[in-house]
């Protein structure tokens, strides 16, 4: 079981409330987890990441295990540690005001 | 009892505004998706209960809204409301925010580029919607203009969209160039006498129009004159800021242009500058009379440097005679240290007899006039920074 926590206005976006748990088919990657949230949740395609290209949208980070794997790429493992639902995949809206 | 729904894009949500036909006394709700970007909400001329929004946001992209009540309930098109979004079966596609251009070469052509603020070439990026303009006759068909330049179509409802390819295939988009807010297509008219017909508008590119449903598309700039550009009155490059029209009238366009307040009397064919008597000819909003094709609103603003009235005073600028001779409208309005701006998506007018006119402020007021303009009094002071304003006349 995979735990993805979302910035709030994507949360009201899925209509769900704290972390989300998806089961992931396969190495757990970014590439992985994200389209696992994004057929769950698919009005969250193309928030998170174009829709064609699944290039990670400017101002989305994704943070785990204090580390940032914003600029991993797509079909890197992801730290055991998420792949194990110990720690969340977190993707967080960049500070950038507003 | 008739009355009026205004529909209030800002900075951070959605407001909808609610009176009867008095106009005096008013039901506020909202914010809707509050902390987004709402840069427009439009009802159906077909339909007063459809309406549809675009939700923006600099971090998530773009999403598109919409009601089938009124406003009283929203839902991305494809996702009934109340409907879990876990349900196996009827799951939505997410297809509702999918704006892609269309490089497909049988019906478009491959990207070309367009100049950047410095006049080099730049790739064509999706960024937003700004402007949301329903058919005039099926509730379902919705067009939206977009930033980087580009004009879509949804025949679903919203729940997909197409490019109108036919536009940006023009061959002239290497010179279309961004204005300060993006290189935005921000106005739809619809003609209600020619199915056929739509005019557009491009910060910064100008005015197009198409005869044959969207095919084929002419720029319409003859009589336009820019100092910002290389030729000043170049086939295309300039910065359009506002076009408006009177239904009874649909060949006759009036104009708000970077500087400048232009008419044309032929479809947009060519243009004559009505500025006349005008403290200055800059600003972004210009709307018609809702029964009298002549007289023509606009909110004069100081400069392309200063975003304000000139003066702190607050002005409605009408015309009674089609441009040239205008009068100050300032019952009601701030006369003394206004510094607010409004933006070319912002005024509307109702049906209703006398002609309600609306405003909103980067201030968050949203002012309303229910007698033609007149006298003037705040619905609301203190919202966020408006970017649009619409109105329905509901019977």
């Amino acid at each position: 079981m995979i735990r993805v926590t979302l910035p709030p206005h994507l949360r009201k976006l899925a209509q769900v409330d704290g972390e989300v748990q998806l089961d992931v088919d396969g190495p757990v990657t970014q590439g992985s987890v994200l389209d696992a949230l994004e057929t769950r949740y698919p009005m969250l395609r193309g928030t998170i990441r174009d829709h064609v290209t699944h290039r990670r949208r400017a101002f989305v980070r994704f943070f785990a295990c204090g580390e940032d794997l914003s600029h991993e790429l797509p079909d890197s493992p992801l730290p055991d540690a998420v792949a194990t639902g110990a720690q969340p995949f977190m993707i967080v809206g960049a500070i950038a005001g507003g | 009892m008739s009355g009026v729904r205004v529909l209030v894009g800002t900075r951070k949500g959605a407001f909808i505004l609610t009176s009867d036909a008095k106009r005096e006394r008013w039901d506020i709700s909202g914010p809707h998706f509050a902390g987004w970007e709402i840069y427009h909400l439009k009802g159906s001329p077909a339909d007063p209960n459809r309406l549809y929004a675009s939700q923006t946001s600099g971090w998530f992209g773009q999403i598109i809204q919409r009601s089938d009540d009124g406003g009283k309930t929203w839902h991305q098109p494809g996702t009934p409301p109340g409907e879990p979004t876990t349900t196996p079966e009827g799951m939505p596609k997410g297809e509702s925010n999918k704006f892609v251009y269309d490089t497909s070469p049988e019906t478009g052509k491959p990207l070309t580029t367009h100049q950047w603020y410095d006049g080099t070439p730049h790739p064509w990026e999706f960024k937003r919607v700004w402007h949301l303009e329903p058919s005039l006759t099926d509730p379902d068909t919705v067009y939206a203009g977009v930033e980087d330049a580009a004009l879509f179509r949804s025949a679903d409802g919203g729940k997909s969209w197409q490019e109108i390819s036919g536009l940006r295939g023009h061959g002239s988009g290497p010179h279309w160039q961004p204005g300060a807010g993006g290189m935005c297509l921000h106005t739809i008219l619809l003609d209600p006498k020619n199915s056929n017909r739509i005019f557009i508008a491009i910060s910064s590119a100008g005015a197009f129009r198409t005869d044959d449903a969207g095919k084929t598309w002419q720029p319409i700039n003859r009589g336009l004159h820019s100092l910002y550009i290389p030729n000043p009155t170049a086939e295309v490059g300039h910065c359009v800021h506002r076009i408006a029209m009177h239904r009874s009238r649909p060949s006759v366009l009036f104009m708000q242009k970077h500087w400048d307040v232009m008419r044309s009397d032929d479809a947009g064919d060519s243009w004559q500058e009505i500025s006349g008597n005008l403290p200055t000819d800059f600003g972004f909003v210009i709307d018609v009379h809702a029964h009298e094709p002549n007289t023509v609103y606009v909110v004069p603003i100081k400069s392309d440097a200063e975003h304000f009235p000139v003066d702190g005073k607050l002005r409605v600028y009408r015309s009674r005679t089609g441009g040239n001779e205008w009068e100050e409208l300032t019952k009601g309005l701030p006369q003394s240290d206004c510094y607010v701006n409004v933006l070319r998506d912002a005024m509307a007018v109702d049906s209703l007899d006398k002609c309600g006119i609306y405003f909103g402020t980067t201030g968050g007021q949203v002012y309303g006039s229910a007698d033609a303009g007149d006298s003037w009094a705040p619905i609301v002071r203190d919202l966020p920074a408006v970017v649009s304003v619409e109105v329905q006349t509901l019977p």
